[in-house]
């Protein structure tokens, strides 16, 4: 079970880590400036969990 | 300035703003999380070792706490003091902090844990509010502790199941509980990071011989198990005999229940199933943890003063008294270093040739006149004490 939670937490770290990317890109490409700040501000949270600070 | 330039413009200044909202609240996390506590050690303290060395499956990890040792001027019994088994009630770590940082023993030996859960000190309840630190006032300064929560940290331990299935008893759980210290009880050394450390410290209770274990904790009012000692069955004698004397002596009532047979993973009941020590917990009052309370803010955590605890109280829901004075920590300290103490005390009277006797820590009635800080020193100038981060 320690091992299987170990992948998962591998899968999820990479799950997040390809959110981050989706966000980052579709900040760059939106033209309207309230989806901008949806952006910016949606993707505080899934950096803090990538850098494992919260 | 074309359209395109100032969009790009735009999204850099908002990307800029979010940056700063990114810093701002990771570095406030990431200060929380490394809140460095000191201790500045009684002089009665012989030996400062870590956890692991009880049990290499902890090292490196954020539960290899701190074990403090004081040896007795004469041989006796050996008394294991466990605070921050649930990190968010305060008054069981900080009665530990009050012996590690004066008890000097005169007969036995006493080992101490402050942060048993370190992980779990580390992070707060989700969707809790719950503060991050708290303050207590002392003769020299302040000092702060860090609150933590009941689980540990997700960041340390996850996913959690769907259902935990305690080992070794098979019995079905709440899933979250798997995070619980007290519920991992006598933890397995291939298991989770909080069976890991329950292993440890199972390990450290057999290695060191403990005749006497005590976790230190705090429920809630409208938690039926408070103000009381839950003593495993060979503790009966005793946890009767001191609930007796603390109700007698003490000024405070304090009960005494038996630890349920059926019920797996609490330290009162594994610890004596699995060890030759008595084992037994003890809870103060903390309306800071009840479900109907008000502001979840510092000054109540400190101060124990609730309206809504205290309605819920005039309509008959809880099971311990509270009044607008609260339940302030100073009480539910005294509480624990009373009962330990008498602990001691009792245990000697039933087993001489085994006796414990501790000097220099104070009993509930000083708590309470003195306040907790009275009894905390100064890390910054420990006048020729050692100090060590806990």
């Amino acid at each position: 079970m320690v091992l299987l939670g170990g992948i998962v937490t591998i899968i999820y770290y990479l799950l997040v880590a390809f959110i981050v990317f989706i966000l980052i890109r579709n900040l760059i490409r939106t033209r309207r400036w309230e989806t901008e700040l949806l952006y910016a501000v949606v993707l505080i949270p899934f950096l803090l969990r990538l850098l494992r600070l919260k | 300035m074309s359209t395109e330039s100032n969009a790009y413009v735009r999204k850099l200044i908002l990307a800029a703003i979010g940056l700063v909202w990114l810093v701002s609240s990771g570095t406030s996390f990431f200060r929380s999380r490394r809140l460095e506590e000191p201790v500045v050690l009684s002089e009665g303290v012989t030996e400062v070792k870590k956890l692991s060395e009880y049990y290499d499956g902890v090292e490196g990890t954020a539960n290899d706490c701190n074990i403090y040792i004081l040896e007795g001027e004469e041989e006796g019994g050996t008394i294991f003091i466990m605070g921050g088994s649930h990190p968010e009630e305060p008054a069981g770590r900080l009665a530990a902090w009050l012996f590690a940082e004066n008890a000097v023993m005169e007969r036995g030996r006493l080992i101490i844990a402050l942060s048993s859960n370190r992980s779990a000190s580390t992070v707060t309840r989700i969707g809790g509010a719950y503060p991050p630190d708290f303050t207590i006032p002392t003769d020299w300064g302040e000092r702060k502790f860090r609150l933590g929560d009941r689980w540990s940290n997700p960041l340390d331990q996850w996913p959690d199941p769907e259902v935990y299935i305690h080992y070794p008893s098979k019995q079905n759980l709440a899933f979250v509980d798997i995070r619980n210290l007290n519920r991992c009880w006598p933890g397995r050394p291939n298991g989770t990071l909080t069976e890991r450390t329950c292993f440890a410290f199972m390990e450290l209770i057999r290695q060191e011989e403990v005749d006497i274990y005590i976790d230190l904790h705090e429920a809630e009012l409208q938690y039926p198990v408070i103000s009381t000692i839950v003593a495993h069955d060979r503790g009966e004698d005793l946890a009767a005999f001191v609930s007796m004397m603390l109700t007698d002596m003490e000024g405070f009532g304090m009960g005494m229940e038996y630890s349920p047979k059926s019920l797996h993973g609490l330290s009162h009941r594994e610890v004596g199933d699995f060890s030759n020590a008595v084992s037994l917990l003890f809870e103060a009052p903390e309306p800071f943890l009840d479900a109907t309370r008000g502001r979840t803010t510092r000054e109540q955590l400190l101060t124990g003063k609730d309206e809504f605890v205290v309605k819920a109280g005039e309509h008959g829901l809880l099971f311990e008294e509270i009044d607008e004075n609260g339940w302030p920590i100073e009480k539910r300290v005294g509480r624990h270093t009373s009962a330990v103490l008498q602990t001691m005390e009792s245990w000697t009277d039933l087993n001489p040739n085994k006796p414990l006797a501790c000097r220099s820590v104070p009993r509930y009635a000083e708590v309470v006149a003195n306040g907790v800080g009275h009894y905390l020193h100064n890390p910054t100038n420990p006048g020729g004490r050692r100090v060590v981060i806990d």
